[in-house]
């Protein structure tokens, strides 16, 4: 059962951190000065946007929770399972942010889980 | 588009980089965690053990150093390249990972496993060559 809310907190806050960060960037602008001044000024005006707050404070949930499950699972379990953010990623772009998923993509990430559903399986 | 030896140089290396450091990265925060030991949180006294444990781990850190120089590369050539040309390159990863667990830290990887990573790669694969962009920019 803890296993079960570790997973969840890695893939649900993981990507609900990325699509934060996401809505954050898309917020502050495309950025095509990539020197590092205009970066720096990038991550200012990304700093003062609430998502990227909240986006960090999930991302940061998630990385513990990874560690949390390192600590008890191996690492060729833990890190294909998270393959499951994809599904996770596919339906938080359709619902939060009004991405086209299409077909092709919904196959993909379809391959992803039955994938992952191996290699819980293959464990011994 | 530009189209020069140079910079496919650079994007197979920063590809190269990405598909070792992530996978690496990954490896080495199970391996120090592993000897951490399983974590549970009971009070905030523990928790914040635990915290101390981790934070002053040298194999943690080692692989958080390599997680930052995956993220590096990956935002890098992010700049030149497509994300639909470098996010297929991130399921080659999955694959990574398992072989590292199998020789750095001596995982049974079963016949099974390296068929849902085979899946899991696929996939990505798949996903990778969608449209990366279905939205108008604001």
């Amino acid at each position: 059962m803890r296993e079960l809310i570790f997973y969840l907190l890695i893939i649900g806050a993981g990507t609900g951190g990325e699509l934060c960060v996401t809505r954050a960037m898309k917020a502050v602008g495309e950025v095509k000065n990539f020197r590092p001044a205009a970066l720096v000024g990038v991550l200012a005006r990304a700093l003062r946007v609430w998502w990227m707050w909240a986006g960090l404070t999930l991302m940061g949930t998630a990385f513990f929770s990874l560690l949390a499950m390192l600590s008890r699972e191996n690492v060729s379990l833990v890190v294909p399972v998270t393959a499951l953010s994809y599904g996770a990623g596919a339906l938080g772009g359709k619902f939060f942010l009004g991405e086209q998923v299409t077909p092709r993509r919904w196959a993909g990430v379809l391959l992803v889980c039955i994938g992952v559903t191996l290699v819980i399986m293959g464990r011994r | 588009m530009k189209s020069s030896a140079g910079l496919h140089f650079k994007t197979y290396l920063l590809i190269f980089l990405m598909v070792m450091f992530g996978p690496l990265g990954n490896v080495l925060l199970g391996k120090g965690m592993k000897r951490i030991g399983a974590v549970s949180i009971g009070t905030p006294a523990g928790a914040l053990d635990l915290l101390s444990r981790i934070l002053t781990s040298g194999t943690i850190w080692l692989g958080i150093a390599s997680l930052i120089t995956f993220f590096a590369a990956y935002m890098l050539v992010l700049s030149w390249a497509d994300y639909s040309y470098v996010q297929p390159a991130s399921s080659v990863a999955y694959g990574m990972v398992a072989l590292l667990a199998h020789f750095m830290l001596r995982e049974v990887v079963t016949p099974m496993r390296w068929m849902g990573v085979l899946l899991i790669c696929l996939g990505v694969l798949v996903v990778g060559h969608t449209p990366p962009r279905t939205t108008e920019p604001s």
